[in-house]
């Protein structure tokens, strides 16, 4: 069937029109694949025409994106380079088994920005499905390729994509500690801040313009939220002991973190533009890593008011706090996804710390890595993956996964260790 | 100024990219959707807002002084958030110092080891460094002359994931300032 309808979408990006040359860095992670009964929908990702002149491999990086996402399994290509305005021979495709396919350019342009465009087939109706084009600095075109991903992932499965968000990690090498703002594949990363003392439990605002943290740069632990465009930074929680844990309401005016100002560490809600802090917890024992609901009524929380540290749910103002884990006798770190649906935690089984997820509704808990040292889970925007901090080989890792554990896949990131990783939400 | 200068050669690459575009599509069966409208400036996607303002913190001098001759570590046991006998003496050499020395001021810091969240070990230092601040306020030491603050796992005194580097770990460091 000839489509008679197409449609062509045409954004143009702001840029300035200096040409840099970004390092291709873009075969440095591996996307395992376990379990069975796994269902897949089978892309072909040309390779863009142009593509080998340019300083980023687009189709690479969006293959490596959809591919991380887990609901596509990339389909051999041969190296074929198919740009947006040839008609391809969709039977061949068909018998090749793919599904979809991706055609594309990349055209520098006499400002010495780049035009990137895209175009997606749906193989089996034999339709176009639309395309895109972008017009970017060579600093934009990593996100131009993330873009793309975005436009095919929506396209394919009607769910938002996330490969254009941006995701915060803190790398320790040697003695120097680094806040790091990446790309949502751990590339492109750009310092937000570097310190000779620890940053611990970055966490992104709603807005996704600033980052609140830990950080112990006046030797004890300090609260600061940090605007990352323009490095503008004002302290939160500066009491009396220690300041951590930072979690933002949901409207972004709140944050909630544990402070030990009065003895012990206990949660306050601090208005996020300063003032005196409120008491939501009133207990004897450890009251610490708030994280919201998403919508903004409930604070999980771990305490260790029965003898072990367990997650617990409350009201956002403080009260009635009911126990929400009951297997095992360690279980930290709660985050809730943005559809409200899972919580992801982590638990201690048998001496190994494991990233599991609990399906609020039901209870169902599903245990989904098999390494030793998982810390801190967060979630994707879209609710579809995770990212967490692990060991590999003894040495700290950033995974993400699908959560059922089926896809993983390792960020890359510079050498030296590398944790407390926290997603973005998505651009506006 | 600058925004506005960026928008400006904003509008002008659009209008070059359209009509670029216009001429380089070579499916002419497709029409071209074209969003001019999108408000370019505002693009997340944009250097201006993509881009990450660094910060430099430089390494503070941390003069340590403090009673000569006087241990400064006290040691816990795994799981264990109480003072130790043996550490009695090393409390009340302190304490004795801060009572003869009303200006100075006492840092408890409180760590753990490696084992477990960060968050959590966090609180669990915080622990150990209120319980050595107890033990100061029984000899008389006055509160205002000391803060228990925690580093968590974050400053192990010694690397290493055998118990020996763990015992080495778990313990609250007397930082006179």
């Amino acid at each position: 069937m000839i489509p008679t309808f197409h449609r062509r979408i045409l954004i143009a990006l702001a840029g300035s029109a200096v040409f840099a040359i970004a390092a291709p860095a873009f075969a440095q992670f591996r996307v395992e694949v376990s379990g069975v009964g796994l269902t897949q929908m089978p892309i072909a990702i040309a390779t863009f025409k142009g593509e080998a002149q340019a300083p980023q491999k687009l189709s690479a990086i969006v293959k490596a994106d959809v591919e991380r996402s887990g609901v596509f399994r990339s389909v051999d290509t041969g190296g074929l380079i198919m740009d947006e305005g040839t008609r391809p021979d969709l039977t061949q495709w068909r018998q090749k088994g793919a599904d979809s396919l991706v055609t594309g350019s990349v055209t520098p342009l006499a400002d010495g920005r780049f035009d990137v465009r895209l175009r997606l087939w749906d193989v089996v109706r034999g339709q176009d499905l639309g395309g895109q084009s972008y017009a970017v600095t060579a600093g934009d075109l990593r996100l131009s390729a993330h873009r793309i991903s975005d436009f095919v992932y929506e396209k394919l499965t009607g769910d938002k994509g996330i490969f254009s968000t941006r995701i915060a990690y803190v790398t320790k090498a040697g003695p120097r500690f680094t806040l790091w703002v990446a790309d949502a594949d751990g590339e492109n990363a750009q310092s937000a801040l570097a310190s000779p003392e620890p940053i611990i439990s970055p966490s992104w605002s709603p807005n996704g313009t600033q980052l609140a943290y830990v950080s112990f740069e006046s030797r004890k632990p300090v609260i600061y939220a940090h605007d990352v465009s323009t490095g503008k930074r004002r302290l939160l929680a500066n009491f009396r002991g220690s300041n951590s844990a930072p979690a933002w309401s949901p409207d972004g005016r709140q944050i909630v973190a544990t402070l030990s100002r009065d003895g012990g560490s206990q949660l306050y809600a601090l208005d996020a533009n300063g003032g005196e802090p409120k008491r939501l917890t009133q207990s004897s024992s450890i009251d610490t890593e708030p994280a919201f609901s998403p919508d903004g009524k409930f604070i999980y929380f771990v305490s260790d008011r029965g003898g072990a540290p367990q997650i617990y749910r409350m009201s956002a103002t403080g009260g009635n706090p009911e126990r929400v884990t009951f297997t095992g006798n360690y279980n930290i770190s709660p985050a809730v996804s943005p559809d409200g649906r899972w919580l992801a935690y982590i638990s201690r089984v048998g001496g190994a710390f494991k990233l599991h997820v609990m399906e609020l509704a039901g209870g169902a808990i599903t245990q989904i890595t098999d390494t030793s040292a998982d810390e801190r889970p967060s979630f994707a925007p879209n609710s579809r993956l995770i990212v967490y901090a692990t060991q590999q080989q003894g040495r700290e890792a950033l995974m993400t996964t699908t959560l059922d554990g089926k896809i993983k896949a390792r960020l890359a990131g510079a050498g030296g260790d590398i944790r407390e990783p926290d997603w973005g939400p998505f651009s506006r | 100024m600058k925004r506005i200068f960026f928008s400006t050669i904003s509008t002008i690459a659009l209008s070059a990219a359209l009509v670029a575009c216009g001429s380089g599509v070579k499916l002419n069966d497709v029409p071209v959707e074209s969003r001019s409208a999108t408000p370019v400036g505002t693009q997340p996607s944009g250097p201006a807002t993509s881009s990450v303002a660094p910060v430099q913190i430089d390494a503070t001098n941390n003069a340590g002084g403090g009673p000569v001759g006087v241990a400064k570590v006290i040691y816990f046991d795994y799981d264990s958030y109480v003072v130790k006998p043996e550490f009695q003496t090393v409390v009340e050499a302190n304490a004795r110092y801060l009572a003869s020395n009303k200006s100075r001021k006492l840092s408890v810091e409180g760590n753990t080891d490696e084992r477990g969240g960060r968050e959590y070990n966090l609180a669990l230092g915080q622990k150990r460094a209120e319980a050595v601040r107890r033990a100061l306020s029984l000899l008389g030491v006055t509160d205002a002359q000391v803060e228990a603050v925690s580093f968590g796992k974050e400053k192990p005194a010694v690397t290493g994931s055998d118990e020996e580097a763990f015992a080495k770990n778990r313990r609250a460091e007397l930082n006179y300032r």
